[in-house]
């Protein structure tokens, strides 16, 4: 105890300083070691137990996959089934169903979601009154902050059957009415339109900071050498931009298996009658919980969902990696 | 040579001046296109109800009536009650939420700390596989017994392992000679945590804050599965369970009273939306720029 006081008074003097490293013994240095590592690790622990108990103690679960799952029983008192769960999902049309709808909505989400916020970005940044670029900026932001639930309630007043205010515009260009919750064909533009109104505000605020960063040299050098604004935007905005515009794409990707459970829930009301083109993985397995009651085949997809999605995220951070390493996410 | 720069500019102004003006049309379309939603309903529910039966929705109200508005307030209850377990999970799941993952995520920062890389990884592993709905749900209700608890609304979304690597990527950026002066006066770790590093990381913090806030407000989904009791319902789920029914927006004594009347069911709907829409909205406008530099933070290099 003496020597370690003597220690840290002497820390105060620059000169000391060398002589009081070389005098601590290993033992006390391990004593240091722990303490300062105890203290850090007691910090961070609060946040690893609420990890460990909400992510990794649900792991073990996995396993009702395999499982003729009876709440009675429990997840390890259940009968085990092998491949069943599975046999069943992959020979009925569900697992193809869901399957290329998540990918296929996704992977429109994805290039529609480009296009309009990078338009939306090129457009703002050629704004010159910094009044209205923000005033267009918040209006296409806002709906970020809108849940899902509120997101439905818009959709309802556009699209109800008797009195949304997209009928009585049909109605009155002479068209033929639709009943849009009951019509499975028109939700893919409908379900894009929501994720562009959604999501377009936030991607171009992220665009459009992207474009601000980029050197204003390069375009002067350009408007001498007579460059039209196109040609600066494909000559010069764009390329540079390429970097952030892939790696949000491939970190999309990677995402790809997994659906945005409020827009396909809440947005179509869950109306049974459009799961020919609404029904994702997310909402599969939600209606194996709720409603079917069936908890294997719902773990089964999720497993199925939880692998291939590893696999992809795995696969596109490694890509990410290779491009930008302070990107990845590991 | 005097005049060409001036045909060169004049004409480089007048192309310019063309073009800001189309860029302005198209912006100010596409900013009404989005802003379309939310005037339908707010329109919506300023209207009379035997119009919005006959005539439909409308951008611009055929009739005003307060009516939708006035029947919530003459039978606040369950809005109220939903408020007020809302502002309580989004106020319980930030503050703990940021004070765990700030600890989490300043261990994490540290470069001295020897378990650094092990516990990083243990929170990233997270991000990259979930076990999934079914075994989390099992989880929640059979073992930890939560089915029915505020306690489901808040606990799952305490540490978000994304939001813990954005505050870690800051406290790297505070220069590390502050904290070992400090230590080398003899504070201790929590102290340096919580005089030097906190105080410092106002910024980072206000803006993980805000997302919590929203994503507190703004959920649906720990509510959908694990809540049963209306007296429970957070805003979401209480306009979500009134989208669904008919009788929904009175409790039973103010429903006898009512059953005289024509209540105003699709208005209040609609009105219902802009009053659980509203603080949000207000807290946008006013704190739109701390979202946009917590975005970039998460999506541009370096600070």
């Amino acid at each position: 105890m003496v020597s370690l006081a003597n220690q840290s008074s002497n820390k105060r003097q620059p000169v000391g300083l060398p002589n009081t490293a070389q005098r601590s013994t290993p033992l006390t240095r391990i004593v240091k070691s722990i303490r300062k590592n105890g203290t850090l690790f007691l910090m961070a622990l609060p946040g690893l137990a609420l990890l460990f108990v909400f992510q990794y103690m649900p792991l073990p679960g996995i396993i009702i996959a395999f499982k003729n799952y009876r709440t009675s029983q429990g997840i390890f008192g259940s009968d085990w089934i092998g491949f069943k769960n599975f046999e069943y999902l992959f020979t009925t049309d569900t697992a193809v169903r869901i399957t290329t709808n998540t990918l296929f909505l996704n992977a429109v989400f994805i290039i529609t979601g480009l296009l309009a916020s990078l338009t939306i970005a090129l457009l703002l940044n050629e704004v010159r009154s910094r009044y209205l670029a923000r005033v267009y900026q918040s209006s296409v932001f806002f709906p970020y902050f809108v849940s899902w639930v509120i997101v439905g309630y818009f959709g309802f007043a556009f699209l109800n059957g008797d009195s949304g205010l997209l009928n009585k515009w049909m109605t009155q260009a002479g068209l033929d009415t639709v009943s849009w919750y009951s019509a499975p064909k028109y939700w893919p533009y409908i379900l894009t339109a929501a994720h562009i109104w959604k999501s377009a505000g936030y991607w171009s605020i992220i665009y459009l900071a992207g474009m601000m960063g980029i050197n204003t040299e390069y375009y002067e050098a350009a408007q001498i050498d007579g460059a039209s604004r196109w040609q600066q935007i494909w000559g010069i905005t764009l390329p540079l931009l390429l970097p952030i515009i892939l790696i949000n794409i491939l970190l999309s990707i990677g995402r790809i298996f997994y659906a945005d459970f409020g827009l396909f829930y809440y947005v179509t009301r869950d109306s049974s009658m459009l799961y020919k083109t609404t029904d994702v993985i997310d909402t599969f397995v939600f209606r194996g919980l709720r409603s079917m009651g069936d908890f294997g085949m719902a773990a089964a997809a999720g497993l199925y969902q939880s692998v291939v999605g590893f696999v992809l995220i795995f696969v596109a951070n490694w890509v990410v990696k290779r491009i930008d390493p302070e990107k990845s996410i590991f | 040579m005097g005049l060409l720069p001036n045909t060169v500019s004049t004409n480089y102004r007048r192309r310019g001046a063309i073009t800001q003006a189309t860029i302005n049309v198209i912006l100010i379309v596409v900013s009404f296109v989005f802003l379309l939603p939310l005037l339908l309903v707010i329109s919506s529910s300023l209207t009379d109800e035997v119009t919005l039966a006959r005539t439909g929705f409308s951008l611009i109200p055929e009739k005003i009536s307060f009516d939708a508005y006035n029947f919530i307030r003459m039978d606040p209850g369950r809005i109220v009650n939903a408020y007020a377990v809302t502002i309580t999970t989004t106020t319980i799941g930030t503050i703990c939420g940021l004070l765990i993952m700030a600890m989490l995520a300043y261990a994490l920062s540290r470069q001295d700390f020897a378990w650094r890389k092990p516990l990083s990884f243990f929170v990233i592993f997270t991000m990259l596989f979930h076990g999934g709905l079914i075994p989390t749900y099992i989880l929640v209700t059979q073992t930890l017994h939560l089915k029915d608890s505020l306690l489901a609304l808040i606990m799952p979304y305490l540490v978000v392992p994304w939001y813990v690597f954005l505050l870690r990527t800051y406290f790297i950026t505070l220069p590390k000679e502050l904290i070992e002066s400090a230590k080398i006066d003899g504070a201790s770790e929590w102290r340096v945590f919580f005089q030097i590093v906190i105080p410092l990381s106002t910024p980072a913090l206000a803006t993980v804050g805000l997302f919590c806030i929203l994503m507190y407000w703004n959920d649906w989904w720990l509510p959908l599965l694990y809540i049963d009791s209306p007296n429970k319902f957070p805003l979401q789920y209480l306009l979500y369970s009134i989208q669904r029914s008919a009788e929904f927006l009175t409790t039973g004594e103010a429903s006898a009273m009512l059953q005289t009347i024509q209540l105003p069911v699709q208005s209040m709907r609609m009105a219902m939306a802009v009053v659980a829409m509203g603080p949000i909205a207000i807290a946008f406008l006013a704190l739109q720029r701390y979202f946009v530099r917590g975005m970039l933070v998460g999506s541009l290099k370096g600070e």
